[in-house]
């Protein structure tokens, strides 16, 4: 492949994107995004092959708003579904993602249970968990760490799981 | 979503976040990250692509097992359009001289609309 050359980065910065956008929109301050220099690390202690693996999403399960309601006002909580539960599709209007570039009609494009049910067959991993989790992403930090994230916690705990996915849209 | 995987790794569990905004990830400070450079909105590998799917998530799982400390970040091998690879980046939230007016006037009609639903009690349904 030939090299290339390039000013700038090519990744995106959503973090810049975002600023500059709702700046435009005149929204006085700048979103504070959650930075931190310290970055706590659990080592894997047993077989991926002997692991329940869980899964959490941004998603929302379901649209828990009147319809009168502004965009964007849907019922930020955490909660726990069946996997079973989530086969046709999660509901993510209300979320900040390219609706112009994809969809979001696959869902193992935003939340791999049927690829990871399919390496529970092969062995890969012990099993995926019955149910997964979801976030919707809230833009208070106080209540994304110490509401959402304590209670993703308990319901590992109920499940056993022994690893988690993470996958914010 | 990154603040609740630092939860979870401080009681033990280990974690990997799979995503495509690496810049917030990364900002924020995660254990183990799997980087996927597509638009928002199909982090785990684009929609009915079966084999790429596994492929990302497959990573993800080989990131469990063989990150040895803390801000390890993959990329996943991926490009979403190999024509024309900028495009979907520069469209996404583009501010400039074209759309300047409609977003001032957007967001004004947006906070209108927020301070009728307050009035009205509707708010956060």
């Amino acid at each position: 492949m030939k090299a290339d050359r390039r000013t700038h980065r090519s990744h995106v910065s959503y973090i810049d994107k975002s600023r500059n956008y709702y700046g435009a929109q005149g929204y006085p301050q700048a979103y504070q995004w959650a930075y931190n220099q310290d970055v706590p690390f659990a080592p894997l202690n047993k077989p991926l092959s002997e692991c329940r693996v869980g899964l959490v999403t941004t998603s929302f399960f379901e649209r828990k708003v009147d319809k009168d309601a502004v965009a964007g006002s849907a019922k930020k909580e955490p909660y726990a579904a069946k996997c079973d539960d989530a086969m046709e599709g999660l509901y993510n209007k209300d979320l900040f993602w390219d609706k112009d570039t994809t969809h979001t009609e696959d869902l193992d494009s935003y939340l791999p249970i049927n690829r990871l049910r399919e390496f529970a067959e092969q062995g890969r991993i012990g099993s995926l968990a019955d149910r997964f989790y979801g976030v919707p992403t809230d833009y208070s930090h106080r209540r994304t760490s110490r509401r959402d994230a304590p209670q993703i916690l308990e319901y590992a705990k109920e499940d056993e799981l022994d690893v988690v996915l993470l996958v914010p849209l | 979503m990154s603040l609740v995987a630092r939860h979870l790794e401080e009681a033990g569990l280990p974690t990997v976040v799979m995503g495509s905004a690496r810049d917030i990830v990364e900002e924020c400070g995660v254990a183990r990250f799997v980087f996927t450079d597509f638009p928002l909105g199909n982090p785990t590998g684009k929609p009915d692509d079966v084999a790429m799917q596994t492929s990302i998530t497959g990573m993800a799982l080989d990131l469990l097992e063989r990150a040895w400390e803390p801000r390890t970040t993959v990329q996943t091998p991926f490009v979403w359009n190999s024509e024309n690879n900028d495009e979907w980046r520069q469209h996404f939230m583009k501010v400039d001289d074209s759309n300047r007016g409609a977003l001032a006037a957007a967001g004004d009609q947006r906070r209108a609309a927020q301070a009728d639903a307050k009035a009205e009690g509707r708010g956060r349904g």
